[in-house]
């Protein structure tokens, strides 16, 4: 943002809009060749790729047919639509649809790459989709803490810190009372103790709240594995909670690819789309959402027409927090079953990554979860059919997106004014 | 440990003139109160955590409460003395060792020290990454993405060329890794300077990516040593190998180098134009420019020197100890280094102590487990209350009532997100 102090603000627009035509143009062009020359070329010129759209074993819905294309046709029709759509952006670009044409070409290349790692056998594509969702779900409670905080203007790097702390509590007491729903208050109770304990170190004694964010992730990685090897390598009836059964919605559940995508999972799906909702229409529609986004844009001000701003800055953490400690319990009531050291892998700064990408809305992270998700699907679904491709450099992607997408390479996200600014009553 | 100066008095003038030593003292002993009473404070609370986390405390506590905190404490004090012998040694041991005069038994009594030694060497290295970055008014929590990307160059170079003399091997392997830290520091650096991306977010980004990298190189014939399937990398010739400080120890030379690395750094940031600008643009980027300074100079080149000394940390462990890589050489020794900068204010001298502490925390970890049971993760807890009350010396002057500087050496360091 160094730029943007100097230059006059007309210019840098649209200064960063040619580059970013540019930047794309030449990025489609890569993908098209990447697809007609690296994919197009290691595949038997006959084969077919078949994708599996119901999932196995289901027995209810709609019958919906495999989806059979041919290989290297399909690989090359959508090398030479890259390249069209490439040309097109470098010469005049698309305006302001160039979003949707960015859609298009991502989800072009990503089939014409299953195309190419089915090539030859049957891949079960819906199988692919379900887990991206399940894989999605913590990363957007995560993201979905972390606009709750950021948005009162405080910034939450401890996320990770909270599902892992989430995950460790709920399948302590989830398994201790015999019952998941007495875990899951708990773990939101968890969640909220340590968003508590950022809340005052970093609003009340005004620390840094990116260290007392690392902190806390310390101190919560540090914790949950002292207790877990001390506690629960002894006691292993307390590492053992049922997990929360699937529920299918009526009907919902029956639509084609969507049902069972969206609505047949557990507690945790539905909950997380009550809340997407729920943050959605609180933050934007309501009083409390303009208050909220008051304090997070300019204290002062909302400090001058009589909005407590240390009181909103607290309670959202807290809120924050609760929310982390249910999406940490997904990992032991809702996923694995028991809960493992450092279980949760870095999710929590996915999830923070996912809130940037996000542009600090719950639907945006939800979406941007969703990418995230499908990239740890692909791998783990890749990795059993055994692709050429290493599945180290797919598990990349996600992370080099969100580096692209907060340098601005491909459009700018605008965070709220007063992220990570301590406030201080004159 | 670093004195404290006052944020006023930061750029050192030749005619500033020099305080007593009484002053002097007593700002050092100011200067000390807080870490001191930070170690304190987190050793206390960690003595809550054993008590409270072992399950049978609470049904004696019902049957007998005298005898029941008498074995806790007892237990907390047992914990702690393996802590502290595994980490110095025991002053019987020295005795014994000296008094049967073999030079085995003499060497062998000094272990614990040389593990101490050994743990320190890395976070010197990733303690000066961090606080060059936090003088800049940067903060690399990339550090442990920058040693494993520094690992894999240091070993390449290691493993890759035989037939040298150690002595341009070795150097040769140093500085391929702090080579491979720049590169992965240089990045942020970079798109922090061009564009406004929140080293933050890129850093850590960058560490996972690194993760993966080290994954997939592990996988690469050539990289991998032959007739493995597990990741494991070629041995490095011994030719590139840290020789013993002593014979028979395991600590090296690589501590050393960490030494001359503190004092390099320390001139750069205090003796140097260059670290004069990068404190400047630190403390204040707007004056600074005005100044005539650039500031993306200073942001991408303190990035980049602070992933190398990253880097040196991942040598260090790759040509000090291991000889090979894999995927768990580091345990967290970039996370820590962050710690450390906290509690030395991001002074080389303060780092250097610093990371002499934790070494020996990490140190007597080990031994601590065997002997009385409680899990090594007790000293990750010690070392995040120990950041978190240096962080916020308003908690220390309330628990204790006492006048403590209000400098965390963090005043040259960016608020939040904002750039």
């Amino acid at each position: 943002m160094t730029a943007a102090v100097q230059v006059a603000p007309a210019v840098i627009v649209d200064r960063a809009a040619i580059r970013r035509q540019r930047i794309l143009g030449v990025v489609y062009l890569v993908m098209a060749a990447a697809a007609a020359f690296v994919l197009g070329e290691g595949i038997e010129p006959g084969a077919s790729s078949t994708f599996l759209l119901k999932p196995a074993g289901s027995q209810g819905g709609l019958d919906i047919p495999p989806l059979v294309v041919p290989a290297t046709l399909t690989i090359y029709l959508i090398a030479g639509l890259c390249a069209a759509l490439g040309a097109i952006q470098l010469v005049r670009g698309f305006g302001s649809r160039w979003t949707v044409v960015l859609g298009v070409v991502v989800v072009a290349f990503v089939f014409a790459f299953l195309t190419w790692a089915g090539a030859g056998r049957s891949m079960s594509l819906i199988g692919i989709l379900q887990l991206t969702v399940q894989k999605a779900l913590p990363i957007t409670f995560g993201a979905l803490s972390g606009v709750l905080c950021e948005r009162s203007g405080v910034v939450n790097i401890a996320i990770e810190g909270m599902l892992l702390a989430g995950a460790f509590s709920g399948a302590v007491v989830g398994s201790g009372t015999g019952n998941n729903i007495i875990g899951l208050v708990a773990a939101a109770l968890v969640g909220g103790a340590l968003a508590g304990v950022l809340a005052v170190l970093a609003i009340r004694y005004r620390m840094n709240q990116i260290v007392a964010g690392t902190v806390i992730n310390i101190l919560a990685a540090g914790l949950t594995s002292f207790l877990a090897s001390r506690v629960l390598q002894a006691h292993r009836e307390l590492n053992e909670p049922t997990k929360f059964a699937s529920i299918p919605l009526p009907l919902l559940s029956d639509i084609p690819i969507v049902g069972p995508m969206f609505f047949s999972g557990n507690i945790f799906m539905y909950m997380l789309f009550v809340l997407i909702g729920l943050i959605h229409w609180a933050l934007f529609h309501t009083r409390w959402g303009l208050r909220v986004r008051a304090v997070g844009e300019h204290p002062r001000a909302a400090d001058t027409v009589g909005i407590n701003v240390l009181f909103t800055r607290y309670r959202n953490v807290i809120l924050g927090g609760i929310v982390a400690g249910v999406g940490g319990a997904y990992f032991t009531l809702g996923s694995t079953g028991s809960f493992v050291h450092d279980m949760t892998g870095g999710r929590g700064f996915i999830g923070l990554a996912a809130m940037i990408f996000g542009g600090w809305t719950p639907i945006g992270a939800f979406l941007a979860s969703l990418v995230f998700g499908f990239a740890d699907a692909l791998q783990a679904r890749l990795s059993i059919l055994g692709a050429a491709v290493p599945s180290e450099f797919l598990l990349m992607v996600p992370y080099l997106v969100t580096i692209v997408v907060v340098a601005g390479l491909v459009g700018r996200v605008r965070m709220p004014a007063a992220d990570g600014m301590p406030y201080e009553k004159e | 440990m670093a004195e404290q100066r006052p944020a006023d008095e930061r750029p050192t003038g030749e005619d500033v003139p020099r305080p007593s030593v009484r002053v002097r003292l007593a700002g050092i002993a100011r200067g000390l109160a807080v870490p001191v009473l930070a170690i304190f404070s987190a050793l206390v609370i960690g003595a809550f955590v054993i008590v409270l986390s072992d399950v049978t405390f609470f049904e004696r506590l019902s049957a007998d409460p005298g005898g029941a905190l008498g074995t806790a404490i007892g237990g907390v004090l047992e914990a702690y003395g393996a802590l502290f012998r595994g980490a110095l040694g025991s002053p019987t041991g020295y005795a014994e060792a000296f008094a049967s005069g073999d030079p085995a038994q003499i060497t062998k009594a000094f272990v614990p020290i040389s593990e101490t030694l050994l743990a320190a060497t890395p976070l010197i290295f990733t303690g000066l990454a961090v606080a060059l970055g936090f003088q800049c008014g940067l903060f690399n929590i990339g550090a442990e993405g920058q040693l494993y990307v520094g690992a894999m160059f240091g070993t390449f170079a290691g493993f890759a060329f035989a037939g040298l003399p150690w002595f341009i091997h070795l150097p040769l392997a140093i500085g391929a890794g702090f080579l491979g830290g720049a590169l992965w520091g240089f990045v942020p650096g970079l798109l922090k300077a061009r564009t406004g991306a929140h080293e933050v977010i890129v850093t850590i980004m960058l560490n996972y990516t690194a993760y993966r990298l080290i994954e997939y190189i592990l996988k690469v014939p050539g990289y991998q040593r032959e007739g493995r399937n597990d990741p494991i990398s070629k041995v490095a010739l011994e030719s590139s190998w840290f020789p013993p400080l002593i014979e028979g120890l395991r600590a090296n030379w690589g501590f050393v180098l960490g030494l001359v690395a503190a004092l390099a750094v320390s001139w750069l940031l205090f003796r140097s134009t260059r670290g004069f600008e990068f404190r400047a643009v630190g403390f204040n980027p707007s004056g600074a420019r005005a100044a005539g300074m650039s500031i993306a100079v200073s942001t991408i080149l303190a990035m980049t020197i602070s992933g190398g000394l990253a880097g040196l940390a991942g040598t260090s462990i790759v040509l000090g100890v291991t000889h090979s890589l894999t995927s768990g050489i580091s345990a967290g020794f970039g996370f820590d280094g962050i710690a450390i900068a906290l509690m030395a204010g991001s002074r080389p001298r303060g780092i250097v102590l610093a990371s002499l502490l934790f070494g020996a925390l990490r140190a007597g970890a080990t031994p601590m487990q065997s002997i009385t049971g409680v899990p090594i993760d007790l000293v990750v807890v010690i070392q995040a209350l120990v950041i978190m009350f240096v962080a916020a010396p308003a908690l220390v002057r309330e628990l204790y009532r006492i006048r403590v500087p209000e400098t965390t050496g963090l005043e040259t360091f960016a608020k939040g997100w904002r750039v």
